[in-house]
């Protein structure tokens, strides 16, 4: 096959959805932020609903998704998306709502914006990748930050006496009746980013409904927090995260 | 026809908020304040005019659903008592740095820390100067009776869209707490969506086809760029300072002395003035209703024509050193004021003006 046949639109197999823009993103190579954008950006473009939907950004590494989705965002202060998504969603209730934070954002210093939010069942999504660690800041000690990991805030592992537990805030989350679905999954095999994709999809369906808040972790690595090449991360989130941090439905009100 | 009604200075700020056509009002309950949220409730105008009131769990998460609504376009507010609104220090940064209107309203209560609930001008200094990090300036009103609690909450929101910034209503607890005669306006209607995407083109209500999306931040990784933000900001800031100044005078033409006084405390010291003239003292009175932009000229224009300036403030002496700002320090001026909750008697302030 010529170039040329191969870019014939018939012959393509993979395009980008118009729903991401055209910025080169600033992720590091092998790093799950990417792949759980473009699976946001497919549900948005599959579901028709760009031209309603508004995003929040957090603070941490994906301060700047603002860049990459082509919908109209917000930047949140840290730890803030869920009371500034409630704001967009209260004013506009017919609007697509989603927010995207990290382990820190959510799960740390915006603990409680995260909590109030899901128990008064705000209508929207909330995104919530976790990666064991602050990557922005260079690789500190997170809520999520497994006993014994090591980071530059924990240098000798984190040591659950001095330091506090890893924190299980989707299992929080799915004890509050505001809660529709809370559900848990990961983007590291191909086989797994589908599965996250289907759980994406019902997360923004279920604001049709309007009976509550839908939550969607998703168990990511930090090859260059954790200081591993990106197949090794992977290799070292099947081994530590997902035992700890299991995959599947919390719960599924619908 | 007009409408009077008797209420407190709180619920004055609710049903301004109600009748200018506000859409949205998020809050968290402190002392000397909450029945600004207990009058939004209790009115219940979501069923009306569907303006939304929501209780918050922190004046941390008020601010930034008000950050959230202020984002898309809409007339959003929050209101609180000083140690509330230290908290939404961050928020009202981000929203100065994002350059969206909204209004906050602050019923000061004595500090530093817990305090007290009783009334106070201290929190002068966190409103007009700052009080969250960057340059950024809040524009402030402050009211001098429950009227003024009525009708500054639409102006308040009228100048946050005219001039994309965050607006403080600076009252205190004599002013939130006292009831008095209102003439409240009609109904207005709140702006539909479709009015808010033609009038605000920069409002991230969802992107049409027909334009880039809009994105709101004060995030600017290159210092260059954060520089021209600041730049742009400083613009409209001498803007409003030309524009913006007001204030109210009282008997300053004859005036050898004069009292500067804003809040509750202009009321305190309109009777000063009563005092004073009865005993042969020619003294005026300069009500700054803006406490920024500061009413620098009129202050200038009337101060240099007098013997001295008396700042009275519920507060330990803040305004005072824009009075002197004002006046290039070429008039004697002095602080007299009571804090930490407590208010000053017009007594006190004659003696102060006495031993000038």
């Amino acid at each position: 096959m010529t170039r040329e046949e191969i870019i014939k639109p018939e012959n393509l197999v993979y395009k980008k959805t118009p729903v991401l823009t055209s910025n080169v993103m600033h992720y590091c190579p092998g790093c799950g932020h990417g792949l759980v954008h473009r699976i946001i950006a497919e549900v948005i473009e599959e579901m028709d609903i760009q031209d309603k939907t508004i995003g929040v950004a957090p603070v941490g590494c994906a301060v700047l998704a603002y860049n990459y989705f082509d919908v109209d965002c917000i930047e949140a202060a840290h730890g803030r998306a869920p009371a500034v998504g409630t704001g967009i969603k209260r004013l506009y209730p017919n609007h697509f709502v989603f927010t995207y934070q990290g382990d820190g954002d959510l799960a740390a210093i915006g603990t409680a914006e995260t909590i109030h939010a899901a128990n008064r069942g705000e209508n929207m999504t909330m995104i919530f990748v976790n990666n064991g660690i602050y990557g922005m800041t260079g690789g500190q000690m997170a809520p999520t930050t497994l006993k014994g990991m090591k980071t530059s805030t924990s240098p000798y592992g984190r040591d659950l006496q001095t330091m506090g537990n890893p924190l299980k805030i989707t299992e929080l989350i799915a004890q509050l009746p505001g809660a529709l679905y809370v559900t848990r999954q990961a983007v590291h095999t191909p086989a797994l980013a589908r599965k996250c994709k289907k759980a994406i999809r019902q997360a923004f369906e279920n604001q049709k409904l309007n009976q509550g808040t839908s939550f969607v972790e998703i168990v990511s690595n930090c090859n260059s927090g954790w200081k591993l090449p990106a197949v090794k991360a992977n290799e070292w989130l099947e081994e530590n995260m997902l035992p700890f941090y299991p995959l599947g439905d919390l719960k599924n009100n619908k | 026809m007009k409408e009077l009604k008797l209420m407190k200075g709180n619920e004055a700020i609710a049903e301004g908020a109600i009748r200018c056509g506000c859409d949205g009002y998020f809050g968290y309950p402190i002392t000397p304040q909450s029945e600004i949220l207990e009058h939004l409730m209790l009115e219940n105008p979501y069923e009306k005019t569907g303006m939304v009131v929501l209780q918050a769990e922190s004046e941390v998460a008020s601010i930034n659903m008000v950050y959230g609504g202020a984002s898309v376009g809409k007339k959003v507010m929050t209101t609180s008592s000083s140690p509330g609104v230290s908290l939404m220090q961050e928020g009202l940064s981000y929203i100065a740095g994002a350059e969206l209107p909204a209004l906050c309203v602050n019923v000061v209560r004595g500090g530093p820390g817990l305090g007290t609930i009783q009334p106070s001008q201290a929190d002068y200094f966190q409103s007009v100067k700052g009080g969250g990090h960057g340059d950024y300036r809040l524009i402030t009103l402050a009211p001098a009776s429950v009227q003024e609690m009525y009708d500054f909450v639409e102006l308040g929101f009228d100048l946050a869209f005219k001039y994309r910034n965050p607006v403080m209503i600076l009252s205190d607890g004599i002013i939130g707490q006292v009831m008095e005669k209102v003439e409240v306006g009609e109904h207005k209607p709140r702006w539909t969506d479709e009015y808010i995407a033609k009038t605000y083109p920069w409002a991230a209500t969802g992107k049409p086809k027909t334009r880039g999306h809009n994105i709101i931040t004060s995030l600017n990784l290159q210092s260059a760029e954060q520089e021209k933000l600041n730049i742009r900001l400083q613009a409209k800031y001498k803007e409003c300072e030309v524009t913006e100044q007001r204030y109210e005078t009282f008997q300053c033409e004859d005036a050898e002395y004069i009292l500067i006084a804003y809040g509750s405390s202009a009321r305190i010291c309109q009777k000063v003035l009563e005092l004073a003239r009865a005993e042969g003292i020619k003294l005026g009175l300069i009500r700054p209703i803006t406490l920024w932009p500061f009413p620098s000229k009129i202050i200038h224009e009337i101060g240099l024509k007098t013997k001295g300036i008396l700042s009275v403030e519920m507060n330990a002496g803040q305004m005072v050193e824009d009075v002197k700002l004002a006046v290039e320090c070429k008039v004697p001026v002095k602080h007299f004021g009571r804090f930490g909750g407590v208010i000053h008697t017009p007594g006190e302030i004659l003696e102060a003006l006495k031993n000038f």
